[in-house]
């Protein structure tokens, strides 16, 4: 009957489906996999390999060490750690309101929404412009600006340690102020999506007790968003930290221990664009052991701003 | 006149209101009036001319299948409605006599004396305390002794006290879904309102927390005017006395909640009632 | 009844108490400061593009993209071999990271998406998009520069596809994400093998926002000046061979910005122009091609 073949023809196919055949599709997947992790492990162990003889040789005290001249032979990266931290928060001092404020801005209706469209899209483009490209703009704007009112700043407020004279147009303070645009992208997305993420039954609550716009925000919103917003600033700290290239055209490069923002410093990221081509010998492992410390660091503050932002997410998911 | 000489100063505000609540306690029959309310969004037409009078002191219910535009009026008694942009209204809404349209009119100080339940509640991501005196923070009220007393009174008056008393400052988002709407009426009449919204308070509520609101909407009624929307008719004819059922935008019959439950006036009333439709 | 109408005069105005007058200047106030704020954002930016514009745009001739640049000094030749090299460059880093970056989002969501390594995958992908460009480059320094004996095209190339492999594989993961899960359902259960639904499903309907993720991550590899910038040096001659110094644009405008030379200063304005307007149209483009299906 038909019914017998109906039943007799698949039987065959379905034994040779049922064969197991190696994926070698799936095998290059799982390979591609795998060395993505190790390529991890590959950067850390090469970077920490090179590093070794230096880290042997100095130990922790390059860490402290304030001198870095290697024709002596000798390594000391304080005055670079102390750089790399004052531009970064520098930076973040700079960008915090600025990008609260758009991001704030964003999320609200104040004005229509094509110049709010305008505004987020200025904000991508600077996300998109190559920092070699901030670099140049700062070397032609921003060191003389700098130089001009850091004039007048250490003329005026100079008994102000921190705004001690003389006044050099690369310093620490040009550097903060071009790496605070550079990280206001960063700042602004990821606030901005914490505020967007705020239920909207908690702004009808608030104005419905009579608070005003402005009440609202600061009372509930902005609370409601915190978790967010620190994780956006912990991220950009992080950016702020590992930005090369403006940094080492605008911060003057100097291993000078200062305490003025009008002077020139040096940050990790620079002192490695500035010396790796030329270096040899031991300063070549001296500046792998500046990388491995720029490694150490950034993956620190990474972790914790995505172990913040994941928090965060689940949070909000809770209150809705 | 009582009230004809009120002084304006912020302290004598929260007085001043409850002496005008002992002026109506026997009940103003046209307390909120509703007079040839229309409200679009946009060019949609949610309201078509709602003529209505809700007395104080008393539960009114709004009934009425969804989108039949009960929600919408509930939410321009305190304008919240004006947040959605690109609505408009004709007509007008007056309470005690003064239309709330009226420019001398602070959108900030209406919602203060009107309070709203939501569909959801929405305590807000702080201590039990904190949501509680908010509106009271809002308003520059720091004395610390008014905040405690402000707390205690009202967490009492939303059944709540019992519950939280000892957990005033754990957050409020570890309580239970019923405890949580509780605390959102407990806010609500923390600016000592006199008019409560409650836009189906019940909706999300299990039908054991769902009880407790509706004894506490009873209990509440001794001291706020009540408007509460539901889909529920059940809980419509539990706590209401006045009843306003809704179809398309229009108001199709308004009466005492026993005389639309047992005899409405309206056919469309009785269908809907009966569970022909909606 | 008219006493009843006229007792709550001023119910809900609370005009004239301080308060209330003091709240509503200060909601005006944070408004205005908020806007004054977010507008001073457009100052630095329109100065960058303003300047980019005017000063890179005069050199624009036919020589600038065909020429060597000139010794310091003349004012004549452009960067022809500087667009090369960064086109070879990152053409390495895409011929290396980009076959990587897709399998390994096909394994981590399709094969095994629940798997220990699939969250190791996940989580280095993370932690590699942290890791500061100059560190690509000290690694490709370390690896190859070290290991070769010599500055290299090819250096900069590894470098580069370190800097773009983890946004590969992220965002071809988002878009493999986004291909509704009963699409893979229907196949399987018209009897395809995970291969043939992988290949005839998925990658054709997440295809598009995976090249978005590749075309955006190549845009920025090409503006990126530190992982090139000791790895694969810089050359004032055309490239002969894959292993030898090479000149690119990012690192000419690294170099020539603080040269006293004026026409090695316009020189850099002009492949800062390049730059970013390679940027902006990959972003435009982008999002005009292969913008997200509306499901």
């Amino acid at each position: 009957m038909g019914g017998k073949s109906i039943t007799t023809e698949p039987k065959g196919s379905l034994t040779r489906e049922y064969r197991p055949r190696p994926d070698l599709f799936r095998a290059a997947c799982w390979l591609a996999s795998t060395l993505t992790v190790a390529l991890l492990v590959f950067i850390l162990g090469e970077i920490l390999y090179k590093a070794w003889p230096a880290i042997h040789q100095f130990g922790f005290g390059f860490l402290s060490g304030i001198q870095w001249s290697p024709n002596r032979g000798v390594f000391g990266v304080l005055p670079v750690l102390i750089g790399t931290a004052a531009s970064s928060l520098l930076a973040l001092l700079f960008a915090l309101p600025l990008g609260l404020s758009i991001a704030i801005f964003l999320s609200e209706n104040f004005l229509p929404q094509p110049i709010r469209q305008l505004i987020r899209f200025v904000v991508e483009m600077l996300a998109a412009i190559p920092s070699v490209v901030y670099g140049l703009w700062g070397i032609f704007v921003v060191v003389p600006l700098v130089q001009q009112y850091g004039a007048v700043i250490a003329e005026k407020f100079g008994f102000i340690a921190i705004f001690s004279g003389p006044a050099y147009g690369n310093s620490l303070l040009t550097a903060s102020l071009v790496l605070a645009l550079m990280v206001l992208p960063t700042i602004t997305a990821i606030s901005r999506n914490s505020l967007v993420a705020v239920p909207p039954t908690l702004r009808e609550g608030s104005y419905a007790l009579g608070a005003t716009r402005w009440e609202t925000i600061l009372g509930v919103i902005l609370p409601t968003a915190a978790p967010g917003i620190v994780a956006s600033t912990i991220l950009a700290f992080g950016r702020a930290m590992g930005e090369t290239m403006a940094v080492a055209m605008l911060i003057g490069n100097s291993q000078r221990l200062s305490w003025s923002l009008l002077a020139p410093s040096n940050t990790l990221s620079a002192l490695l664009a500035n010396q790796f081509a030329e270096a040899e010998g031991i300063q070549v492992s001296a500046l792998m052991y500046a990388a491995v410390v720029l490694v150490i660091m950034s993956l620190c503050v990474n972790v914790t701003g995505e172990a913040v932002l994941r928090r965060t997410q689940r949070s909000v998911v809770g209150l809705k | 006149m009582r009230t004809a000489d009120t002084p304006t100063s912020q302290n004598s505000l929260s007085e001043h209101c409850l002496e005008l609540t002992d002026d109506f306690t026997s009940g103003e029959v046209n307390f909120i009036k509703v007079e040839d309310f229309k409200f679009f969004y946009g060019k949609k037409q949610a309201l078509h001319g709602i003529n209505l009078e809700i007395p104080s002191r008393k539960v009114t219910a709004f009934i009425g299948p969804s989108g039949c535009g009960k929600s919408t009026l509930l939410r321009n008694f305190n304008r919240m409605n004006e947040l959605i942009p690109g609505v408009r209204h004709e007509g007008d809404i007056s309470i005690h006599g003064t239309s709330i349209y009226d420019p001398s009119v602070e959108i900030i100080a209406l919602r203060r004396r009107i309070g709203m339940v939501f569909q959801k509640s929405n305590p807000f991501p702080m201590s039990i305390y904190e949501n509680i005196v908010y509106p009271l923070r809002i308003a520059g009220q720091k004395d610390r002794s008014v905040l405690d007393e402000t707390v205690e009174r009202c967490l009492r008056s939303a059944a709540l006290w019992d519950e939280a008393k000892d957990r005033l400052h754990e957050s409020a988002l570890g309580l239970s879904g019923g405890q949580m709407q509780r605390l959102c009426i407990a806010r609500a009449v923390a600016s000592r309102p006199e008019i409560l919204l409650m836009d189906e308070p019940c909706s999300a509520l299990d039908p054991i927390a769902t009880a407790k609101v509706e004894e506490l909407i009873t209990e509440l009624k001794k001291d706020f005017t009540i408007i509460i929307v539901t889909h529920n008719m059940q809980q419509a004819s539990r706590v209401s006395e006045l009843t306003a059922f809704f179809y398309l935008g229009n108001l199709v019959e308004f009466d005492s909640t026993h005389k639309i439950f047992t005899n409405p006036a309206q056919k469309q009333t009785e269908d809907y009632i009966t569970g022909r439709f909606g | 009844m008219s006493c009843r109408t006229a007792a709550p005069q001023n119910f809900f105005t609370q005009d004239g108490t301080k308060t209330s007058v003091l709240r509503l200047f200060r909601n005006r106030f944070l408004t205005g400061l908020c806007i004054a704020l977010s507008l001073l954002t457009l100052v630095p930016l329109f100065s960058i593009i303003m300047l980019v514009v005017k000063n890179g745009f005069p050199l624009v001739s036919v020589a600038l993209f065909t020429q060597l640049p000139p010794p310091p000094g003349l004012e004549e030749g452009g960067f022809a071999n500087a667009i090369v090299g960064t086109f070879i460059m990152v053409g390495i880093a895409i011929v290396l990271a980009v076959p990587l970056g897709i399998l390994g989002a096909i394994y981590i969501n399709e094969y095994a998406p629940t798997s220990r390594l699939s969250a190791a995958v996940r989580f280095v992908a993370k932690l590699l998009t942290g890791i500061p460009s100059i560190i690509c480059g000290v690694f490709a320094f370390a690896a190859v520069v070290m290991t070769m004996g010599c500055f290299s095209a090819f250096a900069g190339g590894v470098a580069l596809s370190i800097l773009i492999l983890p946004t590969i594989l992220l965002t071809a993961e988002q878009a493999l994400m986004g291909v509704p899960y009963a699409y893979r359902e229907a196949s399987f259960g018209l009897g395809a093998t995970p291969f043939q639904t992988i290949f005839r499903i998925v990658l054709p309907d997440a295809l598009p926002a995976i090249m978005t993720g590749v075309m955006l991550s190549v845009a920025r590899a090409a503006g990126e000046t530190a992982p090139v910038l000791f790895t694969a040096l810089f050359s004032a001659n055309w490239i002969q061979s894959l292993t030898e110094p090479t000149a690119s644009l990012s690192v000419l405008i690294y170099n020539f910005a603080a040269l006293p030379f004026d026409y090695h200063v316009k020189m850099a304005w002009s492949a800062s122009l390049v730059l970013v307007a390679l940027v902006t149209l990959t972003n435009i483009l982008a999002q005009i091609f292969f913008a997200p299906k509306h499901r």
